[in-house]
C-alpha cells in the first residue's frame, strides 16, 4: 500500500484512454447539451431531442453492454438474463416516476391510475417511501443487486457453470417477466408505468431535463467504464480470467471462485440497474417487455459485435447494433429480428473477437 | 510472550506443559499426511480401495502403478476435488481433509500439479506466479492488492529457480510443454505448501529438464514434503525415496526402488502375467 489508489490507478491506463475519455466528456456534459439548449431549432448545428433522446438511450445500452461484458468476457459467465436487473432498476426508478404524476393523472386520483381502475384504495406496502427520490434512488441500487446476490450466491455455490447457467438465468428472466405481468403483481400488468410527468417537480419532457439526463447517462457511462477498468487491471480482474480459463488451478492455489464470481455477477446486475433507472425516464415508458428473454439476448449480441474481454468493444457494439435498429426498424420492421440472428452467427463465424479484434488484426497487418 | 520479557534468557517461550494445539499443521508425530482405509467407487468401479498410506514430513515419496490404479484418484481425495466414500485422511495430526473445500486444503499447505499442466495460458508468466503466490486470496483484499517489493523479489527468485527469468513478460500459452510443466510448478513453490502432490511432473520434458527437475526435487526434500506419480522409473531412481506402488485402488507393495522391483506381485502387475 505504498504508492497511492489514484496514481497506481492513473499510471494502469494509457494516455491515449484518458485523452478519449475526455473528449467523450467534453462532447457530452458540454457541447452536446449546449447545443441542443442553446441555438434555436432553426440552427444547422442545433442538436434535435432525437438526437438527444437516442444517444442517451444508446449510453445506457452501452453500460448494460460493459456490466455483461464484465461478466461474459472476463468472468466467462454467459448471462442471458441480464434484462431482469436493467428491467428491475427502470421499474424501481419508475415507482417514484409514478407518484410524481400525483394527481394529474386520468383519474385524477393521488394513486396510480392503473391502481385505480384495479379499484385499489391504497398503495400496497412496498409502495410506501415511493414518493421520495432518495428512497428511489436507494431501491435502483439495492432491490436488483439483491435478487443477483441472492440468486448467484446458489448458483455459483452449487457450481452451475457454462451453458446451464445461461439457461437458468433465461428462465428466470422469463418468470420474472410473467410475475410482473399480473395486475396483481402491483406494477401496472402489462401495461406497465408510462405518462410520467415530471422528476423533482420538473416537466420531464422540457429541452433541461432532456439534456440533464443525457448528461447523467453519459457520466454513468464514464464511471462505469473507469471501475470497469479498475477492476480488469487489478489482481481481482487478473483472478477473474484465471477462473475463466482454468478455473480448477484457481480454487487448486487457494482462491474460492464463489466470492469472486458472487461480486462481479452482483456488480454488473447493480450497472445495469443504473442503466435501466436512467433509460425508463428518457424513454417514458418500462413495461416487463423489458425482461422478455429475447431482450437479454440481445444484451450477448451487441457485446459479441463489439467485441468481448475488452472494455470499449461493447460500448462499441451496443452503439453500432443499436443506431442500426433504430434505422433497420423503421425501414423494414419485419426484418430486424432475422437480421439481429444472423448478425450472430455471422460475428460468430467471422468475427469471434468482434469489431476491436478486427481493428486489432487490421492494426497487426499493418504493422506486419 | 511475558515469560520472555521477564526473564531474558529465554530465548523462546515455548509452553512447558502439556501439547498445545498450534495453528497449521502438526507434524509431531512425524507424519504429515495419512490416508486410513479410504475407499471410492464410481459408478461400481472401485478406484480406491481401502488405501493407507502415511507420508512422514520431509519426505520425497514416488508412487507407481499401472493405469487405472488409483493414482490420480488418491490426489482427487487429498486435494477435496473427490469426496472418499469411506476412510479418513489426514493432513498432521489435526486437519481433516475430507470436509474441507479445494481452496482451504491449499491454504492448508498442500499444493498441486496436475498431470497435464494447467497453466493460466492468457496471463503472463510473472502473472501466473503472482497469481499463485501464498497470501490473503479472498477477493475483497484482491480488489485492492498491490504486489510489494518482497513479492517481486520472490516472484523472480522463482522465475531464476525454473529458468523462465528472460520470459517473464511472455504469454504462459506460447511456452513450450516442458517450461508450462516448469512453471506449474513454480506456481506450486509459490504457495510455499507443506506438501507438494506432484502428477507426472516430467513428462514431455527432455532429459536435461528432466535431470533439472529431478536435482530441483531432491533440493525441496527435508524442508516440503514431496509425492511425486511417475512412470518414468530413471526418473524414479534418480529421486531414490521409498516407492509405493499402487494397484486396483489400494497399496501394492513399498520400499525402496530395487526391493519394489523384484517384488514378483509388482512384476506380474506391470507384465500382466
Amino acid at each position: 500500500m505504498r504508492t497511492p489508489f489514484i496514481i497506481r490507478f492513473l499510471n494502469a491506463t494509457p494516455r491515449a484512454g484518458w485523452i478519449a475519455l475526455g473528449v467523450f466528456a467534453a462532447l457530452t456534459l458540454v457541447v452536446m447539451p449546449a447545443l441542443h439548449l442553446l441555438l434555436p431549432e432553426s440552427s444547422p448545428f442545433h442538436v434535435s431531442t432525437y438526437v438527444i433522446t437516442l444517444s442517451g438511450k444508446i449510453m445506457c445500452y452501452a453500460i448494460v453492454a460493459v456490466a455483461m461484458d464484465l461478466i461474459w468476457g472476463y468472468a466467462g459467465i454467459l448471462s442471458l438474463g441480464h434484462g431482469l436487473f436493467f428491467a428491475l432498476g427502470g421499474y424501481a426508478f419508475g415507482m417514484y416516476l409514478m407518484r410524481e404524476i400525483g394527481t394529474d393523472g386520468s383519474y385524477q386520483s393521488h394513486l396510480p391510475d392503473f391502481m385505480v381502475f384495479l379499484d385499489w384504495k391504497e398503495l400496497p406496502w412496498y409502495w410506501a417511501g415511493s414518493d421520495s427520490m432518495l428512497w428511489a434512488i436507494l431501491l435502483v441500487l439495492t432491490v436488483p443487486a439483491l435478487v443477483a446476490y441472492i440468486f448467484g450466491y446458489f448458483a455459483f455455490r452449487s457450481r452451475i457453470k457454462g451453458v446451464y447457467f445461461s439457461i437458468i438465468t433465461q428462465a428466470m428472466t422469463f418468470a420474472a417477466m410473467l410475475f410482473f405481468f399480473r395486475n396483481e403483481t402491483g406494477f401496472g400488468g402489462n401495461n406497465g408505468f408510462t405518462d410520467f410527468k415530471r422528476i423533482l417537480g420538473h416537466d420531464i419532457t422540457s429541452p433541461e431535463m432532456r439534456a440533464t439526463l443525457f448528461a447523467l447517462s453519459a457520466l454513468a457511462l464514464m464511471l462505469t467504464l473507469l471501475a470497469g477498468r479498475y477492476l480488469v487491471t487489478s489482481k481481482f480482474g487478473r483472478v477473474l480470467t484465471a477462473i475463466r480459463d482454468a478455473e480448477s488451478r484457481v480454487m487448486f492455489i487457494g482462491y474460492n471462485p464463489l466470492h469472486y464470481k458472487l461480486f462481479i455477477w452482483t456488480f454488473s446486475a447493480m450497472l445495469c440497474a443504473i442503466a435501466g433507472a436512467l433509460y425508463v425516464p428518457q424513454v417514458g415508458i418500462i413495461n416487463p417487455g423489458e425482461m422478455s428473454p429475447a431482450n437479454s439476448i440481445e444484451i450477448a449480441i451487441w457485446v459479441a459485435v463489439g467485441g468481448r474481454g475488452t472494455l470499449i468493444g461493447p460500448v462499441i457494439g451496443a452503439g453500432l447494433v443499436n443506431l442500426f435498429k433504430s434505422y433497420f426498424t423503421v425501414a423494414f420492421p419485419e426484418y430486424w429480428l432475422f437480421f439481429l440472428g444472423a448478425l450472430f452467427v455471422g460475428v460468430t463465424l467471422w468475427l469471434p473477437e468482434g469489431v476491436t479484434g478486427l481493428w486489432k488484426r487490421l492494426k497487426a497487418r499493418r504493422t506486419a | 510472550m511475558n515469560a520472555t520479557v521477564e526473564n531474558p534468557n529465554w530465548e523462546v517461550s515455548v509452553p512447558a506443559i502439556g501439547h498445545v494445539l498450534q495453528p497449521g499443521v502438526d507434524t509431531s508425530h512425524k507424519v504429515i499426511l495419512y490416508l486410513e482405509d479410504i475407499s471410492v467407487s464410481f459408478d461400481g468401479f472401485k478406484a480406491l480401495n481401502n488405501l493407507t498410506l502415511a507420508i512422514d514430513a520431509g519426505e520425497l515419496r514416488c508412487i507407481i502403478g499401472p493405469n487405472g490404479a488409483g493414482k490420480t484418484t488418491m490426489m482427487d481425495v487429498i486435494t477435496g476435488k473427490t469426496r472418499p466414500d469411506s476412510g479418513t485422511c489426514f493432513f498432521g495430526q489435526t486437519i481433516d481433509l475430507t470436509r474441507m473445500t479445494e481452496p482451504q486444503i491449499a491454504h492448508a499447505g498442500i499444493g498441486r500439479k496436475f498431470q497435464k499442466p494447467t497453466i493460466f495460458e492468457n496471463h503472463t508468466v510473472f502473472e501466473n506466479l503472482e497469481l499463485a503466490m501464498k497470501t490473503d486470496k479472498r477477493a475483497w483484499t484482491s480488489l485492492f492488492a498491490w504486489l510489494s517489493s518482497e513479492g517481486r523479489d520472490r516472484i523472480s527468485d522463482t522465475l531464476k529457480l525454473i529458468r523462465l527469468d528472460h520470459q517473464a513478460e511472455r504469454q504462459a500459452g506460447l511456452l513450450s510443454h516442458g517450461q508450462k510443466q516448469w512453471l506449474e510448478i513454480g506456481m506450486l513453490l509459490m504457495q510455499e505448501p507443506q506438501l507438494l502432490l506432484l502428477d507426472e511432473p516430467v513428462a514431455g520434458m527432455t532429459d536435461d529438464e528432466t535431470e533439472r527437475t529431478g536435482e530441483l526435487f531432491k533440493s525441496l526434500a527435508g524442508k516440503h514434503s514431496l509425492v511425486v506419480v511417475e512412470h518414468d522409473m530413471a526418473f524414479i531412481e534418480q529421486l531414490g525415496g521409498k516407492v509405493t506402488v499402487l494397484h486396483e485402488g489400494s497399496v501394492l507393495a513399498e520400499g525402496d526402488l530395487a526391493t519394489v522391483q523384484a517384488d514378483e506381485r509388482v512384476v506380474e502387475v506391470y507384465l500382466g502375467r
